[in-house]
């Protein structure tokens, strides 16, 4: 891998855990509501994936979505916004953090329904099929979602039209507190494939080279007219299910172990540092540039009008 | 023309419009669709664009909602309306919302046509009048055309239409004629249709209803009634200055729907009327509904849960009273 992209990845992996360690802040402070999903953990996956779109491509994100809006190179500003209700959001306040989406960059919406966006994604895959570009789409959700009816349906349907579009399933060992040994009479969720007659892989998502080459090589593939794939990323989040979660489904040895075992931006950092792609100050200077320009996306964030008033009908309907 | 052939020309000239007009569903291609709509697209427009799916109503639907989102412009057939219930996430937490979702965002150009209604004896889970269901949802269009010529008029215009619109057909209506313009016709949404002009009450219906009351109004001029019949074409959005404008001439209400009645869409329409138009009523207003229960099967048991034609005449009478 050559440094531009080993550089790339950590950058947009930063991104991502500094986001999730401020929205917890804010809303720790009371300026965000409702409730979020940190993505904290699992950074690799995003970054590794995204990293072979291209704008006109697309995604489907989840309710732990703001890992992937990050990665398709969403603004932080407006996804800030979003969070703190502003009229400068990517939603303009309507939608929050499980629904912040960025057409303009293919971003489809995170989604708070477990695997609602994976029949969305087939459908944008059928759209570049239909008109003949070489776009993908890629539908990024939890080992949850691979229990849903809208999975088997979609995956089914790609298969058999060969659309291209990437099926990745984060596997972060819980769907909300159900863990999967108790979700799956598989162990290796990814064999699943064969069964729709597409490819699976699966690897390590703490290891985002793993990822990134993975992914590299299913959508190519899938860009060349060869169909759709299923990639099983096995991760660990290191946070509730949501913010507040009481976690009362697992034992503090097994949250303090995992992330201590399990932490993706430590794992990069040290293969990037000891390949040599970059040195340890390169990597701290890249962690102030994403601080300095968190901590002003926030300030330009707050700095927005609210949301402005819903306007019937035009909020909800394009023409009436 | 017939009603079911109406609706496959109002489909072949917009696929012939427009390359991103596609169709999804079951059985539509070499069968022609279980009430034979797309008959004969298949071998002009391809396997392509006549997309015959598998038996996967949530998928297809969620195919069609991310291939709105992207570009295209999807006709889905789910073959029965009874089935909506395995595609309600995507219709109505994603079609329907990803709109005001995203802040404007986006746009999901997309029709769900379907059939319901009962009277041909194929029970509980293939006769049921559920566009109340979707009526409640923000976001989504409801239409329901009764005859032909609006069949054709109005799923064109649902097809350009930027939003989600779910597309109501009767299944005892598909076999029912009349004129139908050739060539383009358009119809708009949000515009009913005085099917009868009359001065002495007005009945407002949709669907196969429509046809009913049509009968039902004759029958009363007979008796020197004259029923003013208003047909609402599309629920959401509601024409509801047709409906108050016939009530303050005729200044009485009896809405006909073939659905159940308890939390019927007639209750909007009478609660409209109630609200905006309390003055100008002579008597309260009436809704003729289906019963609450499910379809059952024998020919007599089914009539005798839905409106017919004697109904509508008996209520109106009374109303008259």
């Amino acid at each position: 891998m050559d440094k531009a992209t080993a550089i790339d990845l950590y950058r947009v992996m930063r991104r991502i855990r500094d986001f999730e360690e401020r929205a917890t802040v804010l809303f720790g402070e009371g300026k965000l509501w409702g409730t979020i999903h940190s993505y904290a953990g699992e950074e690799g996956i995003a970054a590794g994936v995204c990293a072979h779109l291209r704008n006109d491509d697309w995604i489907t994100s989840t309710h732990r979505g703001h890992g992937h809006c990050i990665a398709k190179r969403a603004d932080l500003g407006r996804m800030y916004a979003e969070l703190l209700g502003r009229e400068t959001g990517y939603c303009r306040g309507r939608g929050g953090s499980m629904h912040i989406a960025d057409t303009s960059k293919g971003n489809l919406g995170a989604n708070g329904i477990v695997g609602g966006g994976i029949p969305i994604a087939t459908g944008a895959a059928l759209t570049a099929k239909q008109l003949g570009t070489d776009q993908v789409a890629v539908s990024f959700f939890g080992d949850g979602a691979v229990n849903q009816g809208g999975f088997h349906e979609s995956a089914n349907l790609a298969a058999i039209w060969k659309l291209p579009v990437i099926y990745v399933c984060e596997n972060n060992q819980y769907a909300e507190s159900l863990p999967v040994k108790r979700a799956f009479a598989v162990e290796d969720i990814s064999r699943r494939a064969e069964g729709y007659g597409m490819p699976g892989r699966r690897v390590n998502g703490r290891d985002v080279r793993a990822v990134y080459e993975a992914a590299g090589e299913l959508i190519a593939h899938a860009r060349r007219g060869g169909g759709p794939a299923f990639l099983v990323a096995d991760t660990y989040r290191h946070e509730g299910h949501y913010y507040g979660d009481p976690r009362k489904y697992q034992t503090k040895d097994e949250i303090e172990g995992w992330k201590t075992r399990f932490d993706p931006l430590v794992d990069t950092r040290t293969w990037i540092t000891d390949t040599k792609l970059a040195t340890q100050a390169e990597l701290d200077a890249i962690d102030a540039e994403v601080i300095e320009e968190a901590t002003r996306a926030v300030a330009w964030a707050e700095a927005g009008p609210p949301a402005s008033p819903i306007m019937l009908p035009g909020d909800v309907y394009a023409s009436y | 023309m017939f009603y079911n052939e109406a609706l496959g020309d109002a489909l072949r000239l917009e696929m012939e419009r427009d390359p991103r007009v596609i169709v999804l569903g079951e059985d539509i291609a070499e069968h022609g669709g279980a009430f034979q709509v797309t008959a004969g697209l298949l071998d002009k427009f391809g396997p392509t664009r006549i997309r015959q799916t598998p038996i996967s109503e949530l998928g297809i639907v969620g195919a069609a909602v991310g291939a709105a989102l992207t570009g295209l412009r999807p006709v889905v057939e789910l073959m029965y309306v009874d089935f909506s219930g395995l595609a309600m996430d995507q219709l109505v937490n994603q079609a329907a919302q990803n709109r005001f979702m995203f802040g404007g965002q986006a746009r999901v150009p997309m029709v769900m046509r379907t059939q319901g209604g009962s009277g041909r004896g194929n029970a509980a889970q293939h006769s049921k009048s559920l566009e109340a269901w979707f009526t409640h949802v923000a976001g989504l269009k409801v239409v329901m055309p009764s005859t032909p010529a609006d069949a054709k008029g109005l799923l064109t215009t649902a097809i350009r239409d930027d939003d989600p619109v779910i597309f109501l057909e009767h299944k005892l209506l598909y076999r029912t004629k009349g004129q139908v313009p050739t060539g383009e016709h358009l119809v708009p949404l949000g515009e009913a249709d005085v099917k009868r002009a009359g001065t002495d009450l007005t009945i407002v219906t949709w669907s196969r209803e429509v046809l009913f009351s049509l009968e039902a109004a004759e029958n009363l001029a007979a008796d020197g009634i004259e029923a003013e019949v208003i047909d609402l074409r599309s629920l959401v959005p509601l024409d509801r200055d047709a409906v108050l404008a016939s009530v303050r001439r005729t200044h009485r209400l009896l809405v006909v729907h073939e659905a159940i009645k308890r939390g019927g869409y007639g209750g909007e329409i009478a609660a409209m009327v109630a609200e905006d138009a309390f003055d100008d009523l002579d008597a309260p207003p009436r809704r003729l509904a289906g019963l609450e229960t499910p379809i059952p099967y024998a020919q007599h048991l089914e009539k005798s849960v839905v409106p017919q034609v004697n109904d509508i005449i008996r209520v109106a009478k009374e109303l008259l009273a």
